[in-house]
This record gives structure tokens, C-alpha cells and sequence, in this order.
């Protein structure tokens, strides 16, 4: 917390000085229920916290991606069917220099981000109509694609986690203490 | 102006020396009093500063008839038609879009809101502000649901703000310099006064669970667009934003909801803002951990840099422009810090073999454009024009050659500004003014 927070409280309570119930907050949001939330609540953590059920293997990934996704990723996940439809396998080694393409195989370090953009922003004309098993179906698909995963390996909420990502442990954070 | 020598009656103030190489002057040139220039200023090379003699007067059409009636909402003079954004995806092919802010063609510090520069992933949707809804849940006692019309009831904190993309000066990483504009290069950061709810009062509404250390913030777009914020941020200056300049947000800025975090990176202001879930860890969501993070030279990789770093660019003159003759110029640009207000930005017209301190013009605010001018008597001879910012935490702005040694730059030259080869560049923009007054882009 910051100094600014009781500040900020004595200012409003002064600001209302004639009553005592805003010392905090208006106190105008209304409560709602965790359950009302839950189809607004899609953000899959890195632990795997907030997966879905269900599950995919990537040759049925394969078949929703000749159906849904090839014509702007194109064959085989190459890229370039369609403008800003970046490649979904491959990717150059980050040596290569600062300007480097940044792929989900050289650079993401969690699979749980490829289900979990798939699942809010996939396919761009249709966002959210996709049913989970064809999501762990994509992400099972795409890994195996990059040869992260197995060709008969299972992605669902136990398996994708565990995928490790080449990438995940090169990161740096260069201002620790601003989180 | 300097050749009014006589209206404080003749030469009794000090003359206005040099203060740097290539002409740049004293920044009490600019106070508004009578003020001589040192040495040749007054006369001979510079004789042009009186300009020819002007012609007689007479009246204009336009004053000598009614004009148009007032309209409901006002915009600019046909005549100033050119100053618009610079578009990313014009011809609106499915993918997604830019504008750039104009900078070149702007002044003071604020940007008009239908300048304000915008990028949208999935498109600017079509909110109606009666159904948004913006829901506060996750780690905390009560969730709580939040209409436009409940938070505008609540105490509003009105500031300045400058809102920066992190890829935002992104062709400066192209190894040889690109001939555009500074809003081409630089029109992805944007200044505004926002006025909105502080976001620590509704996590307290909430009752926020200390243990959370995040919150995912998300937006209604089609993307959904997400990204972590640390709850320290939250209680630092976070405002959940819904007036700009005056005015509810602008569609292509996050209408009617925003998150305003000072300083942070553009993307992390998400717009649309529809939920914020307190957690115990960050989401890792795509754009936190691709897109606005960055590879560094030898091919480690940043994530989570937050802080839009101490900043400076001429905008007057720069690509674009060209002097009309030697003599009297200002020299105007804009500096910003993240992590505070700016405190000095010097300049230089020999392309930084020497550097004199311009006038801030106040108020300085914190995390938003500060403008700074620095009088400048153009020898005719080909200058170089550097600004460098440093802010009130001591932060200084990397000359080039720094910031290439630790940042990197592309192996081969760039040849379009609207593409991103790396994130977060905060280094000096140089003019190279040639003897003709034409302005290019270079490196010093």
C-alpha cells in the first residue's frame, strides 16, 4: 500500500465533513454473485488456475483448424493467409537479433497463454464461439505443431500446464519493485 | 521579440548571450521584455530578423460579410485539413489499426481529443453506455458491479496524463534513420487531462484481500484485451478514467470506461474496461507476455516493464518543415517521464557537442507532457537539433549510442514506421537542418 491511500481517505473524509458514512467510499457498487460473473471470467492463470473441463489431442485440433483457422494462418500454421496472421509454428532463435518475430515457440513461456488468447480472441471474425474441447483441441494442435507436446498427447486442465515452454525461464523483470 | 530593442527604451537590459554552439540563445530570450542579442544578432547576417517591409493593409472578403452559423459542435478550419492522424490500416483490411498522433503540426501540451492517437486489436467497438458494466471480483469480500452513471456519482480526481504506447518510437530501433515525421516516430504517446474514480476507493469497496498482488484487468472489446496490473499501481494513482479533456472518452480511447495508470505502458490503460479480478499472480495473458515485451541484444527477453521511461522530441522544427531563411526560430518539443515530473531538458544544435538548458513551459505535472522552447538564431549553416530530458527522480534520457549498447538496433535498416521491431525506445531524436533549411532525419 502507499502513502497516498490514507491521504486520499482524509481528503474525502473532509470533503464530506458533515457526514461520517463516506469515509471510505460512496459505497455505490451492487453486489453480485461469483456465479453471475462466471462467463465474463476467462482469464486462465499460469498454474493452470481457471482452466476449463474438457480436453483435445492435436489430430482433432487439426480438423477444427482446416475448418476455422487456416484460411488466415494458413497450412500448417506457416502464417501469412491473411495480413497481421502471424505464423503459429516455428520461430528464429532470439539470438538472431533484438527484432526477432516473437512465436509461441520461441518466446511465449506458458502454453495456458495460447489456450487462454485462443479461447477470449479466436477466430477474429467469431471471439468466443469456440467450445472448449476445440480449444484444447487448437492449443494441442499448435504444440504439437511446434513439436512442444507429443502428436497423441492430451491437453486439459492437468496436461497443458505442464507443458514446458522453451522459452519461460529467460525472462527478465526489470523493475521488481513496482509489483 | 528580440528586435524591439527599444521599446524598454533602448540598450539598458543585458544583451542575450549564447549559450551553446550554432546559435542556440539565452532562454530569457523568451520572457517577453526588451532583450538585445549578443554579438551580430541585431545586425548584418542577421538583418533578416525585420523581415521586408510589410505591404499596405486592406480588408478581407470574409470581413466584409456575414459569416456561417455557429454549429452544435465545432471543428477545425478547412484550412487546417492536413492536421490529422496518420493511419495504420486505412483501407480497413481485417486485422488491426493505428493512429498516430500529429506532433509536428501540434502545440502546447494538451492533444485534442479527435487527435489523441488510438490502436485498437480487435476493432473500436460500439458500447452503449447504459448496458456497460464494469464488475470488481476475485479475491475480495463482496464482489460489486459498477454502471458509467453509479461511478460518475463518486468524487472524480482530474490530472494530467500522458498515455504512451510501448511501441511507440519504434522505427528509432531501425539502424539507419527513417525519412518521416515526429508524429510518424513519436505519435503513439498522447497527453490529456482524464477525470475518473480512483481505483484503490473501489478495491476498498470491495474489501480487496491483502494477499492479492494483482489484478487482470479486461476490456469489452472483441479481444477481450486483459493485462496484470500490480495492486500496488492500483493504490498508487490508478483512476478508472470516464472523462477526457472535459468530455466522455472518445470511442478509439475506451468509451466509457478506461483504466488510467500514469506512466505505465499504453496497453496496461485498458480501455473498454469491463472487469478487474484481484489474484495472487499474473495472468501471463499475450499481450503482457509477447506482444509489449521485449528481446534484448544477445536474446534474453524482458516482461513487465510497466515504467514508460524519461523522454524528449522536437517538434519544431523537425522532418517536414523547412526555415525560411537564417535568423530568429523557437525551438519546441514535448518531454515526459513515468516516473515523475520533468525537471531540465537541454538542447543542442551542433548535434550534441555542446547543450543549453531550454524554458519548461508550467505547469510541470507529473507523468504528462512538459513543452520546452529554446530561442535559436539560424546561421544558415547546417545545424543538428538534439533535445534531452531528465526528470525529478534523477532519470536522464540515453544518448543514442547508450541506449544502442545496452537496447540493440536492427541489423538491417527499416523501411516502414509502422512496423515494431522492438518495444520501449527512449532515446534522442535528432533534425540535421541543411543550408537550404530543409530538415532531415539523422543520428548523431
Amino acid at each position: 500500500m502507499s502513502m497516498h491511500k490514507p491521504l486520499a481517505a482524509l481528503i474525502l473524509a473532509l470533503a464530506f465533513s458533515t457526514g461520517t458514512a463516506f469515509a471510505q467510499s460512496p459505497g455505490l457498487g451492487k453486489p453480485i454473485l461469483e456465479a453471475d460473473i462466471k462467463i465474463w471470467d476467462i482469464a486462465i492463470l499460469p498454474d493452470g488456475s481457471n482452466l476449463p473441463a474438457g480436453s483435445g489431442t492435436p489430430a482433432q485440433g487439426a480438423k477444427v483448424y482446416a475448418e476455422k483457422c487456416v484460411a488466415c494462418h494458413a497450412e500448417g500454421g506457416k502464417g501469412g493467409g491473411s495480413p497481421g496472421a502471424g505464423p503459429l509454428a516455428g520461430g528464429a532463435p532470439l539470438t538472431n537479433g533484438i527484432e526477432t518475430p516473437k512465436t509461441i515457440g520461441n518466446y511465449y513461456a506458458y502454453a495456458t497463454t495460447v489456450f487462454d488468447y485462443i479461447r477470449r480472441a479466436m477466430p477474429f471474425n467469431m471471439p468466443r464461439s469456440l467450445p472448449d474441447s476445440e480449444v484444447y483441441a487448437l492449443t494441442a494442435y499448435i504444440l504439437s505443431l511446434n513439436k512442444l507436446i507429443g502428436e497423441n498427447d492430451t491437453m486439459d486442465a492437468k496436461t497443458l500446464p505442464q507443458v514446458k515452454m522453451p522459452n519461460r525461464d529467460n525472462f527478465i523483470i526489470p523493475y521488481p519493485d513496482r509489483i | 521579440m528580440g528586435h524591439r530593442k527599444n521599446r524598454r527604451g533602448g540598450n539598458e537590459l543585458p544583451p542575450v548571450e549564447a549559450v551553446a554552439g550554432n546559435g542556440l540563445l539565452n532562454r530569457r530570450a523568451l520572457l517577453g521584455r526588451g532583450i538585445v542579442f549578443a554579438g551580430a544578432m541585431g545586425t548584418g547576417a542577421a538583418g533578416s530578423l525585420t523581415g521586408a517591409a510589410a505591404e499596405p493593409l486592406k480588408d478581407e472578403p470574409w470581413s466584409l460579410e456575414m459569416g456561417a452559423v455557429t454549429p452544435p459542435l465545432q471543428v477545425p478550419s478547412k484550412f487546417e485539413k492536413n492536421v490529422v492522424r496518420t493511419l495504420s490500416n486505412p483501407n480497413n483490411e481485417f486485422r488491426n489499426s493505428h493512429a498516430r498522433t500529429p506532433h509536428h503540426l501540434l502545440n502546447g501540451t494538451i492533444t485534442p481529443n479527435s487527435m489523441h492517437f488510438s490502436i485498437n486489436h480487435a476493432g473500436v467497438p460500439d458500447i452503449d453506455p447504459d448496458k456497460h458494466k464494469l464488475v470488481i471480483h476475485g479475491m475480495v469480500r463482496q464482489p460489486l458491479e459498477f454502471s458509467l452513471e453509479t461511478l460518475s456519482r463518486y468524487p472524480l480526481v482530474t490530472r494530467m496524463a500522458f498515455v504512451e504506447c510501448a511501441g511507440n518510437s519504434a522505427p528509432m530501433f531501425s539502424s539507419a534513420p527513417l525519412q518521416v515525421t515526429a508524429g510518424a516516430i513519436h505519435g503513439l504517446v498522447s497527453n490529456s487531462e482524464w477525470s475518473g474514480v480512483r481505483l484503490s476507493t473501489l478495491l476498498d469497496e470491495a474489501g480487496i484481500d491483502p494477499k492479492a498482488k494483482w489484478l487482470v484487468a479486461e476490456g469489452a472489446d472483441a479481444h477481450f484485451l486483459d493485462r496484470s496490473v500490480p495492486v500496488k499501481k492500483a493504490y498508487d494513482d490508478a483512476l478508472v478514467a470516464i472523462y477526457q479533456n472535459g468530455e466522455r472518452l472518445m470511442p478509439g480511447n475506451g468509451y466509457p470506461m478506461r483504466l488510467l495508470l500514469p506512466g505505465y505502458q499504453g496497453n496496461m490503460n485498458v480501455k473498454f474496461l469491463r472487469r478487474i479480478k484481484a489474484i495472487d499472480q499474473p495472468a501471463m495473458s499475450m499481450f503482457e507476455t509477447k506482444t509489449y515485451s521485449q528481446i534484448l541484444p544477445g536474446g534474453k527477453t524482458w516482461r513487465f516493464h510497466f515504467l514508460q521511461e524519461v523522454k524528449s522530441f522536437i517538434t519544431y522544427p523537425s522532418f517536414g518543415h523547412s526555415l525560411k531563411g537564417p535568423g530568429f526560430y523557437t525551438i519546441s518539443g514535448v518531454a515526459y517521464s513515468g516516473a515523475g515530473r520533468i525537471a531540465r531538458v537541454m538542447v543542442s544544435a551542433d548535434g550534441g557537442k555542446s547543450w543549453g538548458e531550454a524554458a519548461l513551459q508550467g505547469p510541470v505535472h507529473d507523468k504528462a507532457f512538459t513543452r520546452f522552447v529554446m530561442p535559436w538564431r539560424w546561421d544558415g549553416q547546417p545545424a543538428v537539433l538534439l533535445s534531452r530530458a531528465w526528470d525529478e527522480a534523477g532519470n536522464v534520457q540515453p544518448l543514442r549510442a547508450e541506449f544502442v549498447a545496452a537496447r540493440g538496433q536492427t541489423k538491417q535498416p527499416v523501411t516502414n514506421p509502422l512496423v515494431f521491431p522492438n518495444q520501449h525506445y527512449n532515446s534522442i531524436t535528432s533534425w540535421g537542418v541543411d543550408s537550404k533549411g530543409e530538415i532531415k532525419h539523422v543520428y548523431a
